[in-house]
């Protein structure tokens, strides 16, 4: 299978809440820390990606963010402006503003037409060979089957035309496993393990597109090897002469280890559920299960970011250069 | 009475809202069972694909969008007193758009043309956040009938929360909108429609005048159903006002989900819709964050090897050595959940200030699954806490 990194293409995407964004953001990070000209494109303008850049805000112009590293947020009208400019080659495009309105109104209930927009937009950019790798903050799993499988609902849908024409080149590269990717990013929690290997069950099927990686993101560390859960299992024994050495909070000490690591147990039980549905799934999906661990930070931002790329770096066994500190300052 | 009973026990309707994966579901479920312990006469769940587990144990294996009534003899068998009828319904949305169909169509010509329009699921499934319109119809429609006495509602899970509010006037919206006018004129005079002449000659050579037409078809067809669509949105949407109705938001005190639950409540607000609690749910023990705990493992740091030793002597079969890494361990990752702890009273001050009735359910080790956890949930719930 081809590295994630050398892909044309990466949608990631996962429930909400999972921190896709901040994800997204960090294999960015470590694709350009590893010399990749990247792109990172929010889809949904909701603004998560310019706060994880640590930016102020991002358009459909991208921008440089740090060495290698541009960003962008979608816009299907800008998207359109493009397109007309590039394909349908409509010169003045202050006559297109009443126009893309109007175009809007159809895109919303015409199935697909919006969602063609913004893809056809990536894929182009991969056409153009104008980044190394293009990294996707996708919809979220519940609609991302809508949005990667646009182009597949037009060539369905719609006879003739110059959208018709184009889905083909769209679906070559959004079908090939070895340029388009998608990353699953879920936490070690019941209802995204559960929707995220749903997804990944259905995805090829109902959008053509690969599986690429499971990122558990927020994964709680290990706290005692087997010896050391020994002495933790039987510590209630000592609990008074702890208590009389450090206080009355000695109990709660070790209240919070005892929960932290049954947490921690349950969220492994889940990400072994996820491995064997993987494993069991018609063909078997041997996609790698990465972890991110839990943080504990106070904040999300740019130094959470590059805390995550460096994880990952480590995880997919990437050298990257040192963080943005070293390159800023 | 608690402050959860004396809610359900006011109201006919109630909708559990906020952000996916922060376990409406459950609380939903929770809800209709505190209820059904407190109250004669008969209580629905209308719930949205729930975890297949829970699913299970509510005995809503093969449901429907008819409601099915939750088996007494499930309830004794867990241990649960109940004086009412819990009744569950789960919202199929593809089989609740045929029927809508069926309901609003002038007569079987144009239902069965539009049910047999290649566009239609995929339309359907798209438009209008056809999703949330379909959970308050399906609610106007149970409450309509006057069967239950009070009608609890998981509503879908949706990326901004508010659309569920809206759905029902941009249903109506959409009806008046320029788009459908557009669409559904015939073709030859829209072709000269001065106006729209210049876009209609690029979205024919973008889109294909075949797939305009197709979906043309497909709109002057549901057209003919706006009059009982229109009526019913306006019905819904008076509903979602009532004061027989309240809100109820669910969160988790995690980042996102709180920031959606403040907008939310925010949004309630600002539409003159009633909040009736606000939900914490997985809310850490407080004491985790209490001044003992921290001068204990600060304590503990600090500690000396006497301590370790003292230790090691009162337990089977350990090494100093382990001991000294256990209790270094102990001290050193208290901080951590201190500090998740401790965020997370902040940010339950935070949301306290919107809603006049807090509500927490502790974090659980492992998903709720059977009526039994279920109950338990709702004792929780039943522990008014002080705000603040």
């Amino acid at each position: 299978m081809t590295s994630l990194l050398d892909l044309d293409l990466l949608w990631v995407t996962g429930k909400g809440g999972v921190g896709k964004t901040s994800i997204a953001a960090a294999i960015a990070e470590v694709a350009a820390r590893s010399g990749r000209s990247t792109l990172v494109c929010e889809m949904d303008a909701k603004g998560a990606l310019a706060s994880a850049l640590g930016v102020d805000e991002l358009d459909f112009t991208p921008v440089e963010v740090a060495p290698n590293l541009h960003a962008m947020s979608m816009s299907t009208e800008d998207a359109l402006r493009e397109y007309l400019r590039l394909f349908v080659r409509i010169p003045f495009i202050g006559r297109i503003g009443p126009l893309a309105k109007t175009f809007d109104f159809v895109a919303d209930a015409a199935p697909g037409v919006k969602e063609i927009l913004s893809v056809g937009k990536l894929c182009f950019e991969v056409r153009e060979k104008n980044y190394d790798l293009i990294v996707v903050d996708a919809e979220s799993t519940g609609h991302i089957v809508s949005q990667i499988g646009a182009p597949k609902v037009i060539a369905d849908l719609v006879q003739v035309g110059l959208v018709r024409e184009q889905t083909q080149w769209m679906l070559d590269i959004l079908n090939d496993v070895n340029r388009t990717g998608v990353a699953v990013v879920t936490t070690p929690e019941e209802m995204p393990v559960t929707e995220s290997s749903e997804l990944l069950r259905r995805l090829t099927s109902e959008t053509g597109a690969h599986p690429a990686v499971v990122i558990a993101n927020r994964v709680l560390p290990v706290l005692f090897d087997r010896r050391e859960q020994a002495v933790v299992d039987q510590l209630d024994a000592a609990l008074p002469t702890l208590i009389d050495a450090v206080g009355p909070g000695a109990s709660v000490v070790l209240e919070a280890a005892r929960f932290t690591d049954a947490r921690r147990r349950t969220g492994a039980q889940h990400l072994g559920r996820m491995r064997s549905e993987l494993d069991a799934a018609d063909p078997p999906l041997n996609i790698p299960i990465i972890t991110v661990p839990e943080l504990f930070a106070r904040n999300g931002g740019r130094r959470v970011v590059s805390l995550i790329a460096d994880g990952l770096a480590d995880e997919l066994d990437i050298e990257i250069s040192s963080g943005q500190r070293a390159n800023g300052e | 009475m608690s402050e959860l009973d004396n809610l359900l026990a006011s109201r006919e309707m109630i909708l559990v809202a906020g952000s996916g994966g922060v376990g409406k579901t459950t609380i939903a479920a929770a809800m209709g069972i505190a209820a059904a312990q407190r109250q004669k006469g008969k209580i629905l769940v209308l719930t949205v694909d729930p975890a297949k587990r829970l699913a299970t144990a509510l005995g809503l294996d093969e449901v429907g969008n008819s409601p099915v009534r939750i088996e007494p003899a499930i309830f004794k068998a867990a241990g649960v007193t109940v004086r009412g009828e819990l009744w569950v319904a789960m919202l199929d949305t593809k089989a609740g758009w045929d029927e809508l169909i069926r309901q609003h169509a002038p007569d079987a010509e144009v239902r069965e043309a539009v049910l047999a329009n290649p566009l239609y699921q995929n339309i359907t499934s798209r438009f209008v956040h056809s999703h949330d319109y379909l959970a308050m119809e399906q609610l106007h429609d149970l409450h309509a009938t006057g069967d239950f006495d009070l009608v609890i509602v998981d509503t879908p899970p949706s990326r901004n929360a508010l659309s569920i509010l809206d759905a029902p006037s941009r249903m109506i919206d959409f009806f008046g909108s320029r788009l459908l006018r557009w669409l559904t004129v015939p073709y030859r005079s829209r072709l000269f429609t001065v106006a729209s002449k210049p876009f209609y000659q690029i979205a024919d050579r973008v889109l294909g005048s075949r797939f305009l037409q197709d979906i043309a078809d497909f709109f002057v067809l549901f057209q003919a159903m706006e009059k009982g669509f229109v009526k019913r949105a306006r019905a819904v949407e008076a509903l979602l006002g009532d004061a027989q109705t309240a809100f109820v938001v669910v969160t988790t005190l995690e980042t996102a989900p709180s920031h959606e639950a403040k907008f939310l409540a925010q949004a309630l607000l600002n539409r003159g819709m009633t909040l009736g609690a606000m939900v914490v749910n997985r809310v850490l023990p407080a004491r985790l964050a209490g001044n003992d705990a921290i001068a204990s493992a600060n304590a503990l740091l600090a500690a000396g090897p006497e301590l370790v030793d003292a230790v090691a002597e009162q337990l089977d079969d350990v090494s100093p050595k382990t001991v000294a890494a256990v209790l270094a361990q102990l001290a050193e990752r208290f901080d951590d959940v201190a500090l998740v702890a401790s965020r997370e009273t902040e940010r339950r001050g935070e949301l306290a200030t919107f809603a006049t009735t807090m509500l927490d359910a502790p974090w659980l080790t492992g998903d709720i699954h059977d009526i039994a956890g279920l109950g338990e949930l709702a004792e929780h719930l039943r522990v008014d806490s002080v705000n603040g």
